[in-house]
Protein backbone atom coordinates (compact mmCIF):
# COMPACT_ATOMS: atom_id res chain seq x y z
CA UNK A 1 0.00 0.00 0.00
CA UNK A 2 1.20 3.47 -0.86
CA UNK A 3 2.26 6.14 1.67
CA UNK A 4 2.66 9.85 1.06
CA UNK A 5 4.44 12.52 3.09
CA UNK A 6 4.18 16.26 2.62
CA UNK A 7 7.46 17.78 3.75
CA UNK A 8 6.47 21.35 4.56
CA UNK A 9 9.11 22.04 7.20
CA UNK A 10 12.74 22.81 6.50
CA UNK A 11 13.84 21.98 10.07
CA UNK A 12 16.55 19.34 10.34
CA UNK A 13 14.66 17.26 12.90
CA UNK A 14 11.37 17.32 11.01
CA UNK A 15 12.93 16.52 7.64
CA UNK A 16 14.83 13.74 9.34
CA UNK A 17 11.62 12.30 10.83
CA UNK A 18 10.08 12.45 7.34
CA UNK A 19 12.94 10.41 5.85
CA UNK A 20 12.95 7.89 8.70
CA UNK A 21 9.25 7.23 8.13
CA UNK A 22 9.73 7.16 4.34
CA UNK A 23 12.61 4.70 4.57
CA UNK A 24 10.79 2.54 7.08
CA UNK A 25 7.75 2.37 4.83
CA UNK A 26 9.88 1.59 1.77
CA UNK A 27 11.61 -1.17 3.75
CA UNK A 28 8.20 -2.67 4.47
CA UNK A 29 7.65 -2.89 0.75
CA UNK A 30 5.46 0.18 0.38
CA UNK A 31 5.58 2.70 -2.43
CA UNK A 32 6.42 6.11 -0.96
CA UNK A 33 5.98 9.61 -2.38
CA UNK A 34 7.42 12.67 -0.66
CA UNK A 35 5.98 16.02 -1.71
CA UNK A 36 8.34 18.89 -0.82
CA UNK A 37 6.68 22.24 -0.44
CA UNK A 38 7.54 25.67 1.04
CA UNK A 39 10.43 25.37 3.55
CA UNK A 40 10.74 21.66 2.82
CA UNK A 41 12.24 22.59 -0.56
CA UNK A 42 15.39 23.77 1.25
CA UNK A 43 16.26 20.12 1.86
CA UNK A 44 16.45 19.60 -1.91
CA UNK A 45 18.77 22.50 -2.67
CA UNK A 46 22.21 21.80 -4.05
CA UNK A 47 24.88 23.06 -1.63
CA UNK A 48 26.80 25.02 -4.25
CA UNK A 49 25.83 28.32 -5.82
CA UNK A 50 24.23 27.85 -9.25
CA UNK A 51 24.18 30.98 -11.41
CA UNK A 52 20.60 31.84 -12.39
CA UNK A 53 18.65 34.88 -13.45
CA UNK A 54 16.61 36.08 -10.47
CA UNK A 55 14.74 39.12 -9.23
CA UNK A 56 16.04 40.94 -6.15
CA UNK A 57 13.44 39.32 -3.89
CA UNK A 58 14.19 35.86 -5.26
CA UNK A 59 17.89 36.44 -4.60
CA UNK A 60 17.06 37.52 -1.02
CA UNK A 61 15.17 34.28 -0.45
CA UNK A 62 18.11 32.36 -1.82
CA UNK A 63 20.55 34.01 0.59
CA UNK A 64 18.34 33.78 3.64
CA UNK A 65 17.45 30.12 3.40
CA UNK A 66 19.60 27.03 4.04
CA UNK A 67 21.24 25.41 1.00
CA UNK A 68 20.53 21.71 1.34
CA UNK A 69 20.31 19.07 4.05
CA UNK A 70 23.62 19.85 5.71
CA UNK A 71 22.64 23.45 6.40
CA UNK A 72 19.25 22.88 8.04
CA UNK A 73 18.72 23.98 11.65
CA UNK A 74 16.69 22.20 14.33
CA UNK A 75 13.17 23.36 15.19
CA UNK A 76 13.90 23.97 18.86
CA UNK A 77 17.07 25.13 20.64
CA UNK A 78 18.88 25.89 17.40
CA UNK A 79 20.73 28.91 18.88
CA UNK A 80 22.01 30.15 15.57
CA UNK A 81 23.18 26.71 14.47
CA UNK A 82 24.90 25.64 17.70
CA UNK A 83 21.98 23.39 18.66
CA UNK A 84 22.05 21.73 15.26
CA UNK A 85 25.79 21.09 15.59
CA UNK A 86 25.27 19.54 19.04
CA UNK A 87 22.38 17.43 17.80
CA UNK A 88 24.40 16.15 14.83
CA UNK A 89 27.32 15.35 17.13
CA UNK A 90 25.11 13.35 19.53
CA UNK A 91 23.40 11.55 16.68
CA UNK A 92 26.76 10.63 15.21
CA UNK A 93 27.91 9.22 18.57
CA UNK A 94 24.73 7.17 18.78
CA UNK A 95 25.20 6.02 15.20
CA UNK A 96 22.01 7.59 13.92
CA UNK A 97 22.18 7.94 10.15
CA UNK A 98 22.79 11.51 9.00
CA UNK A 99 20.07 13.26 7.03
CA UNK A 100 22.31 13.12 3.97
CA UNK A 101 22.61 9.36 4.33
CA UNK A 102 18.87 8.90 5.03
CA UNK A 103 18.19 10.77 1.82
CA UNK A 104 20.57 8.56 -0.17
CA UNK A 105 18.92 5.47 1.32
CA UNK A 106 15.49 6.82 0.35
CA UNK A 107 16.62 7.24 -3.24
CA UNK A 108 18.13 3.77 -3.27
CA UNK A 109 14.82 2.35 -2.02
CA UNK A 110 12.99 4.11 -4.84
CA UNK A 111 11.17 6.76 -2.80
CA UNK A 112 9.67 9.31 -5.18
CA UNK A 113 10.48 13.00 -4.58
CA UNK A 114 8.12 15.65 -5.92
CA UNK A 115 9.09 19.35 -5.75
CA UNK A 116 6.10 21.70 -5.53
CA UNK A 117 6.39 24.04 -8.50
CA UNK A 118 4.24 26.77 -6.94
CA UNK A 119 6.52 26.94 -3.88
CA UNK A 120 9.56 26.94 -6.16
CA UNK A 121 8.12 29.92 -7.96
CA UNK A 122 7.34 31.79 -4.72
CA UNK A 123 10.81 31.20 -3.32
CA UNK A 124 12.56 31.74 -6.60
CA UNK A 125 14.11 28.27 -6.83
CA UNK A 126 15.02 27.18 -10.34
CA UNK A 127 15.01 23.44 -11.18
CA UNK A 128 18.79 23.46 -11.73
CA UNK A 129 19.33 24.66 -8.14
CA UNK A 130 17.67 21.54 -6.76
CA UNK A 131 19.15 18.04 -6.64
CA UNK A 132 18.72 15.76 -9.64
CA UNK A 133 16.06 13.11 -10.06
CA UNK A 134 13.07 15.12 -8.85
CA UNK A 135 9.61 15.31 -10.33
CA UNK A 136 8.14 18.79 -10.63
CA UNK A 137 4.42 19.02 -10.03
CA UNK A 138 1.55 20.60 -8.15
CA UNK A 139 -1.10 19.74 -5.62
CA UNK A 140 -3.18 17.59 -7.98
CA UNK A 141 -0.26 15.19 -8.44
CA UNK A 142 0.11 14.94 -4.69
CA UNK A 143 -3.63 14.33 -4.25
CA UNK A 144 -3.60 11.74 -7.01
CA UNK A 145 -0.97 9.80 -5.06
CA UNK A 146 -2.74 10.40 -1.73
CA UNK A 147 -5.95 8.91 -3.12
CA UNK A 148 -4.17 5.60 -3.58
CA UNK A 149 -2.39 5.75 -0.22
CA UNK A 150 -3.52 4.64 3.22
CA UNK A 151 -1.14 6.92 5.14
CA UNK A 152 -0.72 10.60 4.29
CA UNK A 153 1.41 12.74 6.56
CA UNK A 154 2.02 16.46 6.76
CA UNK A 155 5.33 17.28 8.43
CA UNK B 1 16.83 -23.20 0.75
CA UNK B 2 19.50 -20.60 1.30
CA UNK B 3 20.40 -18.93 4.58
CA UNK B 4 21.45 -15.29 4.56
CA UNK B 5 23.34 -13.51 7.34
CA UNK B 6 22.76 -9.84 8.10
CA UNK B 7 24.89 -7.92 10.59
CA UNK B 8 22.90 -4.82 11.54
CA UNK B 9 24.65 -4.28 14.88
CA UNK B 10 25.08 -0.65 15.83
CA UNK B 11 22.52 0.60 13.33
CA UNK B 12 19.72 2.81 14.58
CA UNK B 13 16.14 2.79 13.35
CA UNK B 14 15.26 2.42 10.49
CA UNK B 15 18.68 0.91 9.57
CA UNK B 16 17.99 -2.69 10.67
CA UNK B 17 14.75 -3.07 8.73
CA UNK B 18 16.26 -1.35 5.69
CA UNK B 19 19.11 -3.91 5.78
CA UNK B 20 16.63 -6.72 6.34
CA UNK B 21 14.54 -5.59 3.38
CA UNK B 22 17.62 -5.43 1.15
CA UNK B 23 18.36 -9.09 1.90
CA UNK B 24 14.68 -10.09 1.74
CA UNK B 25 14.54 -8.86 -1.85
CA UNK B 26 17.33 -11.25 -2.81
CA UNK B 27 15.60 -14.18 -1.08
CA UNK B 28 13.40 -16.83 -2.59
CA UNK B 29 10.41 -18.34 -0.87
CA UNK B 30 11.57 -20.71 1.88
CA UNK B 31 14.92 -18.99 2.40
CA UNK B 32 15.89 -17.84 5.88
CA UNK B 33 17.62 -14.70 7.12
CA UNK B 34 19.62 -14.58 10.34
CA UNK B 35 19.90 -10.98 11.51
CA UNK B 36 21.76 -9.49 14.45
CA UNK B 37 20.66 -6.12 15.78
CA UNK B 38 21.43 -3.94 18.80
CA UNK B 39 18.56 -1.46 18.34
CA UNK B 40 15.99 -2.38 21.00
CA UNK B 41 12.96 -1.24 19.00
CA UNK B 42 13.71 -4.01 16.50
CA UNK B 43 12.25 -6.68 18.83
CA UNK B 44 8.76 -5.33 18.25
CA UNK B 45 9.35 -3.77 14.83
CA UNK B 46 10.38 -7.00 13.17
CA UNK B 47 6.96 -8.55 13.88
CA UNK B 48 5.21 -5.66 12.14
CA UNK B 49 7.71 -5.93 9.29
CA UNK B 50 7.26 -9.71 8.96
CA UNK B 51 3.47 -9.43 8.91
CA UNK B 52 3.68 -6.88 6.12
CA UNK B 53 6.18 -8.80 4.02
CA UNK B 54 4.68 -12.27 4.62
CA UNK B 55 7.62 -13.60 6.60
CA UNK B 56 7.73 -15.77 9.67
CA UNK B 57 9.88 -15.22 12.77
CA UNK B 58 11.31 -18.65 13.52
CA UNK B 59 13.25 -17.57 16.58
CA UNK B 60 14.36 -14.53 18.49
CA UNK B 61 16.91 -14.45 21.26
CA UNK B 62 18.88 -11.76 23.01
CA UNK B 63 22.30 -11.98 24.54
CA UNK B 64 24.42 -9.10 25.87
CA UNK B 65 22.23 -6.56 24.12
CA UNK B 66 22.43 -8.29 20.77
CA UNK B 67 19.10 -9.45 19.37
CA UNK B 68 19.35 -12.40 16.99
CA UNK B 69 16.32 -13.22 14.91
CA UNK B 70 15.78 -15.95 12.34
CA UNK B 71 13.25 -15.00 9.70
CA UNK B 72 11.77 -17.16 6.95
CA UNK B 73 10.33 -15.82 3.73
CA UNK B 74 7.04 -17.55 2.95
Amino acid sequence: MKKTIIVFSGDLDKVMASFIIANGAAAMGDEVTMFFTFWGLNALRKPERIPTKKSFMEKMFGWMMPKGVNKLGISKMNFGGLGAVMMKKIMQQKQVESLQSLMETARMLGVKFIACTMSMDVMGFKPEELIDGLEFAGVASYLGEADQANVNLFI
Amino acid sequence: MAEYQVNARGLQCPGPIVQLFGTYKKCNSGDTIVIEVTEQGFKKDVYAWAKKTNCEILSMEEQDGVIKAVIKKN
